[in-house]
């Protein structure tokens, strides 16, 4: 039996969530499929061909793969099924919205977000936002499974020499159709794959000053942005800058928590980086609690100085 | 228009949650339950899309034990029509909900489930993708923003994705899945609050619908994460900039 993971991509480049995935399938122990269904796809699937630990690359180029829904990218899944132990995928959006859909086709249960692999039946994953960590066993016959990114340190994007097989595409099931997407521009690094993220929260009090003092930051320090959902909910950022529960989970070398109380729904979403710094005028503020540096002071005064220092 | 919305209780978001020092579970002994703040933007998107005259009839509908008729009493203090419990003392996983929603689906056909992107204390992120693949519907999950279009039988979602935002047209029936920012729940008043008590709730149990519930993982235990001790205070911002060259050494 192999392991089949679904490959994260645009159509042109393969993306890095993929590389954690497949490190979590690694840990399995078995022969390694990449399955890349999308529309005029051939570079990224030579991008997984590439990817270390790699035996085959399996791609499904048709109009209606183009666009990831979740509909007809489950029903491709689920009719190559056969032969397979894990089917895996990282915690993407792409991945949460297609992988329990595939599980309930093939009647399993999926197991959420792993953060470690015990054995072939058994994994970890994160419950009450994280603040317990569960051990579950599947009884299944195929482990349907979402991979937290930050879990796995990912394999090399180089290195590997697959071979490349051409799959039958399955029908298009002709149920939704997209009729846009908003895609935030941004020369700046992917929260997920950033080293250095700059955060704020509520205080900053609107998007002007979230940009005049938080983007010079982050370019000299080469950041990511992010933010609290307060920050979000209050129109200061775009949806997707929201770290937390029910955000992105990132875990870079350096998080800065800027004007952010560290409500534990943020917390759940950045608690595994490998140091916190918390910027805050409340000294009782719960960041300070998982703060390896904490700076009580205005944000408004100290931002400027920290950028004109570095 | 039928509009079917999954519930489900929780321990309150504002709990914080202790592991058992046995190491089998959660400890919900004397915990504050709640409905799960997805759910609540999920019954007030369907009493929004009542009010605004889109759909005739709101239901729902909850999975677990007695106690879930409290969560189904406040979805209809919130502005439901009817409730339906399913009750039962075991276990149930995102499979087992799927398949008990879909049996009521059978019963109820609504053209539009409105259901929470995650429940809070399994964070699973599954139930509602399950019930689309087993009704074998069309799914748009993470939605902030839902038009439906019941005359030309589609649905318009606008959905929160990792690099922003897209937005699907689905065609109905369809199962919708909500995200935070979609609307902000009303409070309950006292006045509905009352009302409710006299709103219909049905009790079903899941042999009636002939669902196996049996649970498919098996958790084997339950632990704190490694806890992140406090750091240091700094004095300012010279002092911040010296730790993190020479102490964290991660800026150059
Ligand atoms: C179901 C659910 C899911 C959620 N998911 C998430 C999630 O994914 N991510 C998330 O972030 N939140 C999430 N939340 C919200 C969370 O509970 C908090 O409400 C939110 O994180 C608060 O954001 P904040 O810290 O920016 O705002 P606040 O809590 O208002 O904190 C603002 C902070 O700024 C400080 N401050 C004010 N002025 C200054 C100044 N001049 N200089 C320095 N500091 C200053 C204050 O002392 C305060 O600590 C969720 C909530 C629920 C119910």
């Amino acid at each position: 039996m192999s392991i089949l993971v679904i490959a994260e991509h645009d159509n042109a480049h393969l993306k890095t969530a993929t590389l954690n995935a497949v490190a979590a399938a690694v840990k399995l122990g078995s022969e390694i499929h990449l399955l890349v269904a999308g529309s005029g796809c051939d570079a990224v699937a030579e991008q997984a061909a590439a990817v270390a630990g790699v035996a085959k690359v399996k791609v499904a180029d048709a109009a209606h793969y183009a666009d990831q829904t979740a509909e007809n990218l489950a029903a491709l899944i689920h009719a190559h099924a056969g032969g397979y132990s894990h089917i895996l995928a990282a915690a993407t959006s792409n991945g949460k919205n297609t992988l329990p859909r595939v599980a309930a086709l093939l009647d399993v249960a999926q197991i959420s977000d792993i953060i470690a692999v015990e054995d072939a039946d058994t994994f970890v994953r994160p419950i009450y936002a994280g603040n317990a960590l569960a051990t579950v066993k599947s009884a299944d016959a195929v482990k349907v499974i979402t991979v937290r990114t930050t879990g796995f340190d990912p394999v090399s994007a180089v290195g590997g020499s697959a071979t490349i097989e051409t799959l039958a595409s399955a029908s298009d099931q002709g149920q939704a159709r997209l009729i846009g997407r908003e895609i935030t521009k941004s020369a700046r690094p992917e929260l997920g794959a950033a080293k250095v993220i700059i955060s704020g929260g509520r205080a900053l009090g609107s998007g002007e000053a979230y940009r005049q003092l938080l983007e010079p930051l982050a370019d000299k320090l080469g950041a990511a942005l992010g933010a609290s959902r307060a920050a979000v909910d209050a129109g200061f950022v775009p949806n997707d800058y929201q770290v937390g529960q029910t955000g992105k989970i990132v875990a870079p070398q350096l998080y800065i928590a800027i004007g952010i109380s560290g409500a534990i729904q943020h917390l759940a979403g950045m608690k595994d980086s490998k140091v916190i710094v918390a910027i805050n005028k409340d000294p009782d503020a719960p960041i300070f609690q998982v703060a390896d540096y904490g700076l009580v002071a205005d944000l408004f005064q100290v931002i400027p100085e920290l950028t004109a220092a570095l | 228009m039928k509009v079917l919305v999954p519930i489900k209780r929780v321990v309150d978001f504002n709990v914080k949650v202790r592991v058992k020092a046995d190491g089998s579970g959660i400890d919900l002994a004397n915990v504050k339950m709640a409905m799960n703040p997805f759910d609540e933007i999920a019954v007030e998107e369907a009493v929004r899309q009542k009010e605004a005259g889109v759909v005739t009839e709101v239901v729902a509908v909850s999975c677990g034990v007695a106690a879930c008729q409290e969560t189904l009493r406040t979805a209809l203090a919130l502005g439901a029509d009817r409730g339906v419990l399913v009750e039962t003392d075991a276990e149930l996983q995102p499979l087992a909900v799927a398949k008990l929603l879909k049996a009521i689906v059978g019963k109820e056909a609504p053209q539009l489930v409105i259901l929470g992107k995650q429940a809070i204390d399994d964070d699973a992120n599954q139930t509602g993708q399950m019930l689309a693949a087993l009704l074998g519907w069309s799914q748009a999950t993470f939605a902030s923003k839902v038009v439906i279009d019941a005359a030309a039988g589609h649905v318009t979602v606008t959905r929160e994705i990792d690099g922003g935002l897209e937005t699907l047209e689905l065609k109905l029936p369809a199962v919708v899945t909500t995200d935070l920012r979609l609307n902000e729940p009303r409070y309950a008043t006292l006045p509905n609050i009352m009302k409710a008590k006299k709103k219909p709730l049905e009790t079903l149990k899941p042999e009636d619908l002939g669902v196996d519930v049996s649970p498919r993982l098996t958790t084997l235990k339950v632990v704190e994460p490694p806890k992140r001790t406090a750091g240091v205070r700094v004095a300012d911002v010279a002092q911040l900039i010296d730790k993190l060259k020479n102490e964290a050494k991660v800026i150059p």
